[in-house]
């Protein structure tokens, strides 16, 4: 039986939380997530979970903190946002070097300078590399679904995870919820498992050891192989949780798709206001589609090439820039991605919403505007546009 | 007490093979604190000596369970063990009592782990954590810390023509962990071994956080000779270089008054980072001058507190 309720982003998450009832929740409040884990703190004083709730001096310590409760065998969660997750950048390599189940609430704000709290990609892909799953949402009830879900994958797979919403544009947002009672998540979740347990004394275990030349990179392809491999594992689990919890979500979600010939590729919030435009665009008869793209780590390639396969230009959305020259993230990955298909599109890079900057429907038409047109040019010109700027 | 035998009989859970000098002071506090802790104990490391030493991979020194994450968070990852222990006990999911000691050199504790010792110890994490304090980044190649003492020479305070080693003392940390108002903080030194052991068997009792200081020496850091460690932990403590003392619940006790106070230059010129000293006497007045204050107050303290 679910349950209808009215529930921001913020509040979604904790809500997750609530009913996933970790062992253990590490944090440091910031905006915009600050409320994630005020919110839990409050079901714990009021025992509505029996979590042991660790208010850490910072964010490095927080991360530390879960790092270590993961190693001894706890479920352990934790929420951040911005320079928070910049300042447990080191901490979150270790998680995933560690092989350590834990899911961060990850709200995504942009990275100083200037310093500001609203919302762009920045931080997030920040930490990218960090061998962590990252999980993007449009909307308060993907930000819901897939914390349950990040647990669940973080624990069979032994990849910790961060699920983000965009600060404010989600966290903030209140939106219709369907929520699952407290026993269907405790079901789906199921008891944690370990093969190792810092805390089992009678069979004592060496974590973090120093690995040199002469072991180091086995153990660091051993990670990069998992990682490759879990892509099909995560299709079955996802699989696995729409089945049981009545959802219909892919790593890659396709709009329109079927006959387009340009398309928009985006991550979380913007999916929404770009599946409205499609819409508006399509009764002008226009062939245009949406791909939005769930998980960014690990990379879906195979499933963003065979999305693209027969668009002739693709709109690529960045909420962040990697300041080489080159644009931003989503985009130097879906180009990558492109290199050895027979058929690529023609791209272009659009950074928008950059600290918050609000991106709307007359925006998006004309970037659909502008790439129709260069894809008509074959591609000359510029690669990379930033969009919504004051001249 | 336990004399020295029994307690090397009850089992070495911190065993040899490992990549630390000789001489190494910091080894010989995590045999005595891994002897004097027991089998049921969960150890946290900095990265550090001891950490780099005592788990090159595929070995380990360990016989008990030990982490490492990162330099400045070994208080803060054993706040998580700790907390983890807490809530699985709570949840029926493990009956054993067991230990948490987190430790590391003064590197990652007077300066980089500072903010993670203070959270750990502030929000009362019943946890041991234990600082093996040779005076400087050793790890790194002998590089100044907080806790260098006024006039040594490091490679980042070298002892040179206008500037004679470090120019600042050492940081009084475990006054720092006093003020936290945890219910046990001491220092130690390995020449009062039965000392140290009783310290960690008390610390371990306490409900809530705890924190010991230990003498380290270092011979590579210090510039002494490996045979001399030992003698240099009970020269440190006669020349009032270093106090053996403990704070319980507020309560200072001075475990180890010297019957005969020795000159601070037999503790200084055993070590080669002292002896440009040698020809600036003022500065070893200097040093004594802070010593005998620093042992001065603590005679006051240990007066006042038990009043």
């Amino acid at each position: 039986m679910t349950k209808i309720v009215a529930k921001t982003g913020n509040e979604a998450m904790a809500e997750a939380m609530r009913q996933i009832n970790p062992d253990v929740v590490a944090a440091y409040p910031i905006t915009p997530a600050t409320e994630i884990v005020q919110i839990f703190s409050s079901f714990v004083s009021n025992g509505e979970v029996d979590t042991l709730f660790v208010p850490t001096e910072s964010e490095h310590s927080a991360i530390s903190a879960c790092v270590g409760a993961a190693a001894a065998g706890a479920r352990v969660m934790t929420g951040t946002s911005s320079q928070g997750l910049a300042l447990m950048h080191e901490v979150l390599f270790i998680a995933g070097g560690l092989r350590l189940p834990i899911v961060i609430c990850e709200v995504n704000r942009a990275l100083s300078s200037p310093i500001n709290i609203h919302c762009d990609h920045s931080d997030t892909m920040a930490s990218r590399d960090a061998g962590w799953i990252q999980i993007f949402s449009e909307d308060p009830q993907e930000a819901y679904d897939q914390t349950i879900l990040a647990m669940k994958l973080s624990e069979q797979l032994f990849v910790p995870s961060m699920v983000t919403t965009d600060g404010f544009i989600i966290s903030h947002a209140m939106q219709r919820v369907e929520i699952f009672d407290d026993n269907e998540v405790q079901e789906y979740l199921g008891e944690p498992k370990r093969p190792y347990n810092l805390l089992d004394v009678d069979n004592p275990i060496t974590v973090g050891p120093l690995a040199l030349q002469d072991y180091f990179m086995e153990i660091k392809v051993q990670q990069a192989n998992f990682i490759k491999e879990s892509r099909s594992k995560i299709k079955e689990i996802l699989n696995d949780f729409n089945k049981k919890m009545k959802r219909d979500y892919s790593v890659v979600e396709k709009y329109m798709m079927d006959d387009a010939e340009f398309c928009f590729v985006a991550l979380g919030s913007t999916a929404g206001t770009l599946r409205y435009t499609v819409d508006r665009l399509r009764k002008e008869g226009e062939k245009v589609g949406l791909l939005k793209v769930r998980f960014y780590r690990p990379f879906f390639e195979e499933d963003i090439v065979e999305s693209l396969k027969n668009i002739k230009g693709c709109a690529i959305f960045d909420r962040s820039d990697m300041f080489a020259g080159t644009g931003g993230h989503l985009f130097n990955d879906v180009k990558s991605a492109l290199y050895n298909s027979s058929s690529r599109p023609f791209l272009k890079d659009y950074v928008y919403g950059l600290g918050g900057r609000d991106i709307d429907v007359e925006d998006i038409e004309s970037v659909y505007r502008d790439i129709k047109e260069f894809t008509e040019n074959n591609g000359k010109g510029e690669t990379v546009k930033y969009i919504t700027v004051r001249e | 007490m336990a004399n020295i035998k029994e307690l090397a009989s009850k089992g070495n859970f911190f065993s040899p093979g490992h990549r630390a000098c000789a001489g190494c002071g910091g080894t010989i506090i995590l045999r005595l604190l891994s002897a004097a802790a027991g089998e049921n104990t969960v150890f946290v490391g900095a990265t550090g000596c001891m950490e780099v030493v005592s788990t090159i991979y595929p070995y380990t020194s360990w016989k008990v369970p030990f982490m490492h994450n990162a330099f400045e968070n070994s208080a803060a990852t054993a706040s998580g063990v700790e907390s983890a222990y807490r809530a699985l006990k709570k949840r029926g999911k493990i009956n054993k009592d067991i230990n948490i000691i987190a430790f590391g050199g003064d590197g990652g504790t007077y300066d980089i782990g500072l903010q993670s010792l203070s959270g750990a110890m502030e929000r009362g994490h019943k946890l041991l954590y234990v600082c093996y304090d040779n005076g400087a980044y050793m790890n790194t190649g002998i590089q100044r810390s907080s806790a260098t003492p006024f006039g040594a020479s490091t490679t980042t305070s070298p002892a040179g023509k206008e500037i004679k080693g470090k120019m600042q003392h050492r940081k009084d940390l475990t006054e720092i962990m006093i003020a936290h108002n945890i219910p046990y903080v001491a220092q130690a030194s390995i020449f009062y071994w039965n000392d140290f052991v009783e310290k960690v068997k008390k610390a371990l009792n306490v409900d809530g956080p705890s924190f010991i200081d230990v003498l380290s020496p270092c011979p590579l850091g210090w510039g002494s000779e490996p045979s001399a460690s030992v003698e240099l932990s009970e020269l440190a403590v006669s020349t009032h270089f270093w106090n053996v003392f403990e704070c319980e619940n507020g309560k200072y006790k001075i475990n180890v008054k010297p019957k005969k106070e020795k000159p601070l230059e037999e503790f200084l010129f055993k070590q080669q980072r002292f002896k440009h000293l040698k020809n600036n006497p003022e500065l070893v007045e200097e040093l004594r001058r802070y010593l005998n204050e620093k042992y001065q107050n603590l005679l006051k303290k240990e007066e006042c507190s038990n009043r």
